[in-house]
């Protein structure tokens, strides 16, 4: 699974010294191609157009949002008693619920389905999931072989690569590079570049995994605890194709993914697509809500830090999330510094939000990729805050002590200076004078971070404040 | 007071209904960027606002706040609450320190909660409280093409207008309120409110990015054919001229205050 080329070695995290993720030297790096950066910002910024045309369309748009996050805090307040509920009913309609704490459980569970039915091949529709919990690399170092099935998520798999994006995981690939895997490692023609002539292969060599699998896994959109039953939401058909064939269908779901009742699934269902793609609705919405005669349906029920998540006062609201990755679209510095760059399985404003709570010196730099512009908060479908659980998280990492120690002292320096008002007036008098004094490419150099790409504002001649005590005189 | 106010479209004053109000210069307006300010003033002034501008503090603490060390930020807001504790509006020329006010002073004890309600970004208390008819009394002109920035914080968290993630009635008071000056035209952004990559220290801990998103609001604006930038935030400016002037490509660029006090050509 040794990544190869160019682009496989930027799929990997970058790494600081402490082996924290450098989310700024990665961001540095993307950009270096300026028109690469371009492009990719101009393609997620398509999808966030399309977006707004999409939720345009509903009259009711922003009270749909409001339900929406009223469910989920609603699910959220109530989850023990949810979950216990739709166990009972998925169990009582002959589906088998796991219950899984963290990955490592999870992968076991999965494996221990798969090994006793001498499983050999898995065909496996997207779930940023069993992505979390590295079950790919666990199964293969078992001898079982995963076929990922989703079209994007297929061409990652192929070129050794995570996701770059929850919902579509190659969105940092052109075509001629898709192209270029595809003659690699499915031997269609040198040069072929074609989308639909290179949708037309994938999908040939996908039709053999989907005949030869021993078992389908899926990840889950929604679970209803009254019914019990699960929903899959694809575009592919993929995840109906695989758990129509196969003998055990095996869903892995994370337990945020409750929603209380049927007749709720529509405030949700009208607003993923929406948000994701622009689409009004995915094209396959699968309700699973028995096993079919002669298979056996499995789900497990991951925690993996969740019930942590939920137990933080600041961050529980994170969990409503419902990974339709408008916020990453949105995000002005996701779509300009890629998704690798955040080294995290959810990367974009929800991953800054959700990671550091699983490892906070290794992503203390998340919440920093952002400039607490708020657009992630504002597209949001369920309403997440998310540019204030930024905000609290900056605060937290400043607290733990993983701010690097200069920039820490300079802040803190900065805290006493900023509520003195004379010391201002003196700080600001010798910036103008040196801005007046010195040469600009040295007045730059001296600016540090600020001059390196930016020139120098001209000096004024003096403050406000000087101007303001020699023209309004105190009476 | 706001339907005797519609009713008295530019008369002169009536003195029971005069409004007080303490104007709040950010520390790097004043430092760096004092024509808004002095701008501002001068448009309290003429719309008959009777305003002071208490010494006292020099900032609302929100640098090391978003940084990370709101605790060491917490002198500034403090100062910031005792200086404007008797205000009855708290005008503060920039949208960033506004939204930081609103959201963080009312976390103090003691005054920060009054403060923190009576505290308005400067276009929103023209908007809102003056009025536009008067602001049009102005009488300001410009002959521009203007590409209007309004600052992500008086955007979106502040509402000066509706953001275009939102699904609301439109609505924009900075724009209305520059509807007002003769000669100016609004140039139509691709993106009408990307965020132009300032963010604080993110400008200089996220230095490629904070550029790019800088070099992209740029492209923007020439490529809508605007003649001038216009902001609500002076925070925006300052970073949108630095990126711009190390490209060699700036326009014009002024805070709203500056073109509605017609001081700029």
């Amino acid at each position: 699974m040794a990544p190869r080329g160019d682009h496989a070695a930027r799929a990997l995290p970058l790494l600081d010294a402490r082996g924290a993720v450098d989310h700024a030297g990665a961001a540095a790096r993307f950009n270096a191609d300026a028109e690469r950066t371009g492009w990719h910002d101009g393609a997620l910024w398509f999808v966030r157009e399309k977006r707004d045309r999409a939720a345009a369309s509903v009259p009711e748009w922003e009270t749909l949002r409001d339900l929406a996050s009223a469910i989920k805090t609603h699910t959220l307040a109530h989850l023990d008693e949810y979950l216990e509920r739709f166990e009972r009913a998925a169990t009582a309609r002959g589906i088998v619920v796991h219950w899984a704490r963290d990955a490592e459980e999870h992968n076991r569970i999965v494996h221990a389905i798969l090994a006793e039915r001498g499983v050999r091949r898995v065909v496996k529709s997207k779930s940023m999931l069993t992505e979390e919990c590295g079950l790919n690399p666990y199964l293969n170092a078992r001898g079982i072989e995963v076929i990922d099935t989703d079209l994007g998520e297929r061409i990652v798999q192929l070129r050794h690569e995570p996701p770059s994006h929850i919902v579509m995981p190659a969105i940092h690939l052109k075509k001629e590079e898709i192209g270029e895997t595809f003659h690699e490692v499915m031997g269609t023609p040198a040069g072929l570049s074609d989308p639909d002539l290179l949708t037309a292969a994938a999908r040939a060599q996908l039709r053999e995994h989907f005949l030869g699998a021993d078992a389908a896994m899926t990840g889950v959109n929604f679970g209803i605890a009254e019914t019990g039953g699960i929903v899959v939401c694809t575009n592919e058909g993929n995840a109906d194709l695989g758990t129509a064939l196969a003998p055990v269908h095996i869903a892995s779901m994370g337990i945020e993914k409750l929603i209380p009742r049927a007749e709720d699934l529509g405030v949700f269902l009208r607003l993923l697509a929406r948000s994701a793609t622009g689409q009004a609705s995915t094209v396959y919405a699968s309700h699973m809500h028995a096993p079919r005669p002669g298979q056996a349906l499995h789900v497990v029920l991951v925690d993996n830090g969740r019930s942590e998540q939920l137990g933080r006062a600041d961050f529980w609201g994170s969990l409503k999330c419902i990974r339709c990755a408008a916020c990453l679209n949105t995000c002005p510095v996701y779509r300009r510094s890629g998704g690798y760059s955040y080294g995290a399985t959810v990367s974009g404003p929800i991953g800054a939000v959700l990671t550091p709570g699983r490892d906070l010196q290794r992503y203390a730099s998340l919440p920093f990729a952002s400039t607490l512009c708020g657009s992630c908060t504002a597209v949001c479908p369920v309403k997440v805050d998310l540019d204030t659980q930024l905000y609290k998280w900056r605060q937290q990492v400043a607290a733990a002590g993983l701010v690097p120690a200069r920039k820490a002292w300079g802040m803190r320096r900065l805290g006493a200076l900023l509520a003195d008002a004379q010391l201002v007036q003196l700080a600001g008098a010798v910036v103008r004078t040196a801005l007046r004094a010195l040469p600009s490419g040295v007045a730059r150099r001296l600016a540090g971070g600020w001059g390196r790409t930016r020139t120098l504002p001209t000096a004024p001649k003096g403050s406000f404040r000087d101007w303001y005590r020699s023209n309004r005189p105190r009476s | 007071m706001r339907g005797a106010r519609c009713a008295r479209l530019a008369a002169e004053p009536d003195p029971a209904l005069v409004v007080r109000a303490s104007l709040f210069v950010p520390c790097f307006v004043d430092q760096l960027y004092p024509a808004a300010a002095i701008a501002a003033v001068e448009v309290l002034e003429r719309l008959g606002v009777e305003i002071d501008v208490p010494d006292g503090a020099p900032c609302c603490g929100q640098p090391p706040a978003n940084a990370g060390f709101a605790q060491a930020g917490e002198a500034a807001l403090e100062r910031f609450v005792e200086t404007y504790a008797e205000s009855e509006h708290v005008v503060v020329l920039s949208g960033s320190c506004a939204l930081h006010v609103r959201a963080h002073a009312g976390g103090l004890i003691g005054a920060g909660r009054r403060v923190a309600v009576r505290t308005m970004e400067f276009c929103a208390f023209l908007h809102d409280v003056v009025g536009v008819d008067r602001v049009a009394a102005l009488g300001a002109s410009l002959d521009a093409r203007v590409a209007l920035h309004i600052g992500c914080h008086a955007l979106r968290g502040l509402g000066l207008a509706t953001p275009s993630e939102r699904m609301l009635p439109p609505h924009n008071l900075v724009r209305a309120l520059l509807e007002t000056v003769q000669g100016l035209t609004f140039a139509a952004l691709s993106r009408p409110d990307e965020c132009c990559g300032f963010g604080g220290s993110f400008s200089v801990d996220e230095g490629a990015v904070s550029t790019r998103m800088g070099d992209d609001r740029w492209r923007d604006v020439h490529g809508a054919g605007a003649t001038a930038l216009v902001s609500t935030d002076v925070s925006c400016l300052l970073h949108l001229r630095g990126v711009a002037g190390a490209r060699g490509n700036a326009l014009p660029s002024w805070h709203v205050a500056e073109v509605l006090a017609g001081r700029v050509r």
